[in-house]
């Protein structure tokens, strides 16, 4: 199979990976390998198997709903990129 | 002293032969040696390790001493630990000081064992080279043009080097059994759901699983014992009881039903690796073991899968690294959107955003039913070769990998070949199952081969006796490239 620039282009936005020209070529031409390699499984007659999602059989355990982590933020923020008053700092997002 | 077992570390520290600061300032030095050339370690911080060691040693003398009390472990960057740089292999995490324990960095602790520094691993644990870390590749210590394999190459490389006692890895698709395959030393994935995943950095969440890599079947036994248990904060932590991994080591093999699944010796396998297979299988017949034919008609179909189902759960996972609460951020952007495409872009390496685009790709709209969907539907069938396979067999045997180590940089431009390296291993992480690589001779070019051993559902006990035998009777495991 074989994807085209635009396809590169717009996965490549969707994932939030900021890529020039040269890299989406670069891109195209290997995730068009590794599709060849994906497309084998294609052929397989999968009707009435039912997917499954996870190596067991497991239901979402449930626990009583009661506080169990203390307050961290000094030494959470303490690795964060950018912070001021105990705020996460990012690029002005609303005029 | 650096030869030795964890069993015989343990009593050598108990009989006060040596004290834990003695054995981890061996170690460090061997580290401080080695180290320039292997790149096995990303960071090692002497004055923490040392500190724990003497903690150690005050247990010690106070006669509260665990199997591994005072035992220097070195741990795959992949796991958080309080107060470490935790990188994961990347530009993303280079500055990451972890403000919590991982789980099983929690059990060392409990166990008094020292943290003797964080091991170098491909980025996110995507790859079988360790070529794609961006702390630089590690070297076989066998040959050091020659790759340790990945993702966990710094834990094999240690292992083996002798710069630490034993250490931990992480296996999504292989990432413990293919390097302890290429470096000759024993590892054992153990069931989906053993170990708790809380702290370990996140790839794959419904494949992703962390066991040890070791000199023998009886230190991964060990280690095993630590590292196990049930974890609330995992919500795929299975609650069972605790086991004794040790408890089956000396049983004898009469009687064992080997299972050899003729599409592990097909087409692409080398034949030395073929041939070093074939004689072990031998010394389990002279053990009297039984070999039995068996079919895994859908292992071809593994590799397709696992890279449809590994890159759409990491695509998601890895969306977390957005340059706002941790890790790495891009100087120069313009707005909230171009941060993020710039961070991304430039903390991620060129592997690791490969796969962040096929998941990305496969989970987008329109695409979801015929690649994830079948994918998913797909590894239903490999889990039932599995199920049905183990009705006519105790335990799966075959090669680990297809060949022995390549050499840095043969596979690098060619994304395909590298994964089909992990052609025997990924079915494994698809159903569950436990798996575990020994070293069972030398190939043509006189780099280590490894055996795998696929055992049933919490079988790990077993897996380790029948590993353990064959430790007995055969000395490549104590074979060491020093």
């Amino acid at each position: 199979m074989s994807l085209s620039t635009a396809d590169v282009q717009k996965v490549a936005r969707l994932a939030r990976l900021a890529m020039n020209n040269t890299e989406i070529e670069a891109a195209r031409s290997q995730l068009s390998g590794i599709f060849e390699l994906i497309a084998e499984m294609q052929a397989v007659d999968t009707t009435g198997i039912a997917p499954m999602s996870h190596a067991q059989d497991l239901s979402q355990r449930l626990r009583a709903d009661n506080v169990t982590e203390t307050n961290q933020r000094e030494l959470f923020q303490s690795i964060a990129p950018q912070v001021e008053s105990g705020l996460y700092l990012v690029p002005q997002v609303i005029e | 002293m650096f030869n030795s077992s964890l069993t015989q570390l343990g009593a050598a520290l108990r009989a006060k032969q040596i004290s834990s600061v003695e054995l981890t300032q061996l170690y460090l030095d061997r580290i401080a040696t080695h180290n320039p050339v292997y790149n096995a370690y990303i960071t090692v911080d002497a004055k923490t390790s040392l500190a724990q060691a003497a903690a150690a040693d005050a247990q010690l003398a106070g006669g509260q001493a665990q199997a591994l009390t005072g035992i220097p472990i070195a741990q795959k960057d992949i796991f958080c630990a309080r107060g470490w740089r935790t990188t994961c292999g990347s530009k993303m995490l280079a500055d990451f000081i972890a403000p919590y324990d991982a789980h099983v960095i929690e059990q060392f602790n409990r166990a008094g064992a020292v943290n003797l520094g964080k091991t170098n691993m491909d980025e996110f644990a995507m790859g079988s080279s360790n070529e794609t870390s961006y702390f630089g590749p590690v070297r076989n210590p066998w040959n050091q043009n020659a790759v340790p394999g990945g993702s966990s190459g710094g834990a094999a490389s240690a292992v083996a080097a002798r710069l630490c006692a034993a250490a931990t890895g992480t296996d999504t698709g292989g990432s413990i059994r293919q390097p302890a395959a290429l470096c000759g030393i024993s590892g054992i994935k153990p069931t989906y759901g053993t170990v708790s995943r809380y702290g370990m950095i996140a790839f794959a969440s419904s494949l992703d699983q962390a066991g040890p890599m070791a000199r023998s079947a009886e230190d991964c036994a060990l280690m095993l014992n630590v590292m196990t248990g049930f974890d609330e904060r995992d919500s795929t932590s299975l609650q069972r009881d605790k086991e004794d991994y040790t408890r089956d080591l000396n049983k004898p093999l009469d009687g064992l039903r080997i299972g050899l699944p003729k599409e592990f010796f097909a087409e692409g396998l080398s034949a030395d690796v073929g041939s070093r297979v074939a004689e072990a299988l031998a010394e389990y017949r002279k053990l009297g073991a039984v070999i039995v034919d068996i079919s895994l008609p859908n292992t071809r179909l593994a590799v397709p899968v696992y890279y449809v189902l590994a890159p759409a759960e990491a695509s998601s996972n890895l969306s977390r690294y957005d340059g706002v609460r941790y890790g790495y951020r891009a100087p120069d952007y313009t707005d909230l959107a171009d941060m993020y495409e710039k961070s991304r872009a430039q903390g991620f390496g060129e592997e690791v955003k490969r796969r962040i685009m096929i998941g990305t790709y496969v989970l987008s709209h329109g695409y979801y039913d015929a690649y994830y969907l079948q994918a998913q539907k797909i590894r239903r069938l490999i889990a039932q070769d599995f199920t049905d396979a183990f009705e006519q067999c105790d335990v799966i045997m075959g090669p680990t990998s297809p060949s022995t180590a390549f050499n840095l940089g043969e596979k690098g431009d060619d994304p395909v070949q590298m994964y089909l390296s992990d052609i025997y291993t990924i079915a494994v992480n698809l159903a569950g199952l436990p798996g575990m690589s020994i070293p069972c001779g030398f190939g043509d070019n006189t780099m280590p081969v490894g055996l795998q051993i696929i055992g049933n559902y919490f079988d790990e006990a077993r897996m380790l006796n029948v590993a353990h035998q064959y430790q007995l009777a055969t000395d490549w495991h104590s074979r060491a490239p020093l």
